[in-house]
């Protein structure tokens, strides 16, 4: 087994400073929004921690493609921590937009294209991982692990415009949109920074994740080896 | 006509073929022996294509596994413990949808030569669901010799059938699979492996150990052959594991 | 051509060989339509359907009932070459495997066609609506093309699990919700005579689906039977 790279050690560090200073920037620095209150800092959480979701199953995805042309084994490991990440960051976008939809739309759920296709994809994911366990072998198990990620992952756009043809009350805050929609807002620049640099922690926050994940499945690989050896 | 040097498989952490090296000439019948989760099967389904090496090189007839994959499988017919037959399709029908996958020519001539020669032309148009075991078996190697194929590997073909069913498709098999055709064939039942094969491999530990052409053994020779191999093959390894 | 026949003639052997097997057994179609019968009994009883909804959920009822039919279906379809080993003849054979995904998946396609040809006519009696309509059947040709391609590939792995028939529809359900929303969208615009520019984009978006998920099965298709 191999010590922790230097590298590692630092970056943990560094993300738990920085999500320390995203926390102290989210309810000190960044301004109350006038109508909203309290409940709209959520927002910045929210919204980074969709994002690192997303970033968790597109990684998944190009592993995937990597598994099927190269073969190579690290690429499942990876595959897998992209989907565990994934799942875990899109069940916290998810809560977190229920604890802000309670009182601004009057509702904990709501069938909005984003919410649904969150939730939609939450399921594709659980059933990546469903598959995975039905498969003893190894490599079979990679094989169709790397092709249910890619499917599930190009479904994904296709899910979101299916349900966002109909009507949707969610608000678009980055990249305009509606402006109409219950509950947007326009962001002022010290929130826009606070949202920036939340953006930024949640990433940096995936990478070390992902790091992490990533070593353990390599050790979990080297354990299997070891227990072979003594069973040989 | 088979030839494998240093194969290696492996299912994740797991090593099931550890360097294995192989050859068969043409027209030999090689019958490979071991005891269960030896890795027969896994050699078996690598030679048939059907699984990767980890690896190692594997050519059958000139043409190199995995890469031309295609090519080898145009040469190669395979019995396995399962029939690879459908059961709501009569026999002809089977022989009929194979012969279009390898692409038979004349296949209506041929599937009722290959019907003739396992014994089935009078069951032609019976479902393969009313077979029965030892039948199926039969078309079986009937559907594995329809495209002719060079090489004839089977696997187990043995398996659940009984003393008579076994003896008959013996008889098939020496008659019309194997004569001229180069054969590899995996089973524990030693005695069988005996009357049909002409050299005696033994695969274990990942590896074939010993090799032996049937003129050398005595008539009851190859059980001895078998369990010494066996015993000088796990000796070491015993001593090398830690206290 | 001489790469093109052989493909072809593969592709060929493998839907005569699914219709051929069907028409002696009819197991599949059977259980695929009684099944479709029970699931628009059900509705009829658990939904208590009235003459004035119907119209709406006319679409929706259709499509849940050709969606579970169809695992039904797919399972079978996948079970048949599993269980004497057949996948293993079928990947014996020397040809391009997708020429097998693609014959799997027209007969998929065939099947369910016609379990649609027998379930409306059917529907169109029990509820007294009309539903041989032009626009409808080619709804019901572009959905059930995206369902069976993505349901081939998939139950081509599940069938190859430990949990092999209950994982398909969990495999199958959150992959296959574009096709099915798309669908139910256009059948019932379709029955309730909207114009043109309302069913478009739904036309659309199961056209986008069909030409990608076609495409992307075919691609990996290899992946999920060689080992």
């Amino acid at each position: 087994m191999t010590a922790q790279p230097k590298t590692l050690k630092i970056l943990t560090v560094v993300t738990v400073l920085m999500l320390a200073a995203a926390s102290l920037m989210v309810f000190f620095y960044a301004p109350l929004e006038a109508v909203m209150g309290q409940v709209q800092k959520v927002f910045y959480f929210h919204v980074a921690a969709g994002w690192t979701g997303m970033l968790g199953f597109f990684v998944a995805f190009v592993a995937g493609i990597a598994y099927l042309i190269t073969h190579k084994h690290i690429w499942d490991i990876v595959g897998v921590a992209g989907v565990e990440i994934g799942l875990v960051f899109m069940l916290i976008c998810i809560i977190t937009g229920s604890i802000w939809a309670r009182p601004i739309w009057n509702t904990w759920w709501t069938w909005d294209p984003r919410l649904t296709t969150a939730t939609i994809m939450e399921l594709v994911y659980a059933a990546y991982l469903m598959l995975r366990q039905g498969v003893e072998d190894p490599d079979r198990r990679a094989r169709f692990g790397a092709v249910y990620a890619i499917i599930g992952f190009l479904s994904v756009p296709l899910t979101f415009f299916s349900i966002r043809i109909f009507r949707t009350i969610h608000p678009v805050v980055i990249g305009g949109g509606d402006a109409d929609a219950t509950g947007s807002f326009d962001m002022t620049a010290k929130m826009l920074q606070t949202f920036m640099f939340s953006l930024v922690t949640f990433s940096v926050l995936f990478v070390t994740l992902l790091w992490h994940r990533i070593r353990m499945g390599k050790f979990a690989d080297q354990l299997e080896q070891l227990k072979m050896k003594l069973l040989a | 006509m088979i030839e494998v040097r240093s194969l290696v498989k492996r299912f994740g952490p797991k090593t099931v073929l550890r360097g294995l090296d192989f050859t068969v000439e043409q027209g030999e019948f090689v019958a490979l022996l071991g005891p269960n989760g030896a890795g027969k099967t896994t050699f078996l389904r690598i030679l048939s294509s059907l699984s990767r090496q980890s690896l190692g090189e594997v050519k059958i007839a000139g043409y190199h596994l995995p890469h031309q994959s295609a090519a080898v499988r145009r040469r190669l017919g395979v019995v396995s413990h399962l029939p690879l037959l459908y059961g709501d399709l009569s026999a002809e029908e089977n022989l009929q949808f194979y012969g279009r996958m390898y692409g038979v020519p004349v296949l209506h001539d041929r599937i009722g030569t290959v019907l003739e020669l396992v014994g089935l032309a009078a069951r032609r148009r019976d479902l393969v669901r009313t077979f029965s075991r030892g039948m199926q078996q039969r078309l079986a190697i009937g559907r594995a010799i329809l495209h002719d194929p060079d090489v004839l590997l089977l696997d187990e073909p043995h398996t659940g059938l009984d003393q008579d069913a076994c003896e008959m498709l013996d008889d098939v098999l020496r008659q019309v699979a194997v004569r001229g055709r180069t054969v590899v064939m995996t089973s524990h039942d030693l005695a069988r492996a005996q009357d049909l094969a002409s050299r005696f491999d033994i695969l274990t530990r990942g590896r074939i150990q010993a090799s032996v052409r049937g003129a050398d053994l005595a008539s009851d020779g190859l059980l001895a052959f078998y369990r010494q191999t066996l015993e000088s093959t796990a000796q070491p390894a015993r001593e090398a594991r830690p206290a | 051509m001489n790469q093109v026949t052989p493909f072809l003639r593969a592709l060929g052997a493998v839907v005569w060989k699914d219709l051929a097997a069907e028409w002696r057994s009819r197991e599949m179609l059977s259980a695929m339509l009684v099944f479709a019968l029970l699931v628009i009994l059900i509705f009829n009883f658990a939904l208590e359907l009235d003459p004035v909804g119907r119209a709406n959920i006319t679409a929706g009822i259709l499509w849940v009932t050709f969606t579970f039919a169809g695992t039904l279906g797919l399972n079978r379809s996948m079970a048949v070459e599993k269980d004497r080993g057949c996948l293993d003849g079928l990947l014996l054979a020397p040809v391009d495997r997708t020429a097998i995904y693609f014959g799997k998946a027209l007969g998929n396609w065939i099947f369910m066609l016609s379990v649609a040809v027998i379930v409306l006519p059917v529907y169109s009696i029990l509820y007294n609506i009309n539903l041989f309509q032009p626009g409808l059947l080619l709804v019901i040709l572009l959905g059930s093309e995206g369902y069976v391609a993505v349901g081939t590939l998939l139950s081509t792995m599940s069938v190859q699990t430990r949990t092999r028939d209950i994982l398909l529809p969990i495999l199958l359900f959150p992959i296959v919700i574009p096709v099915v929303v798309a669908a139910v969208k256009a059948s019932g615009n379709y029955l309730a005579g909207l114009e043109m520019a309302e069913i478009q984009p739904w036309l659309n978006l199961l056209i986008v689906y069909d030409v990608v998920f076609t495409a992307v099965s075919f691609m990996v298709f290899d992946a999920v039977v060689e080992e």
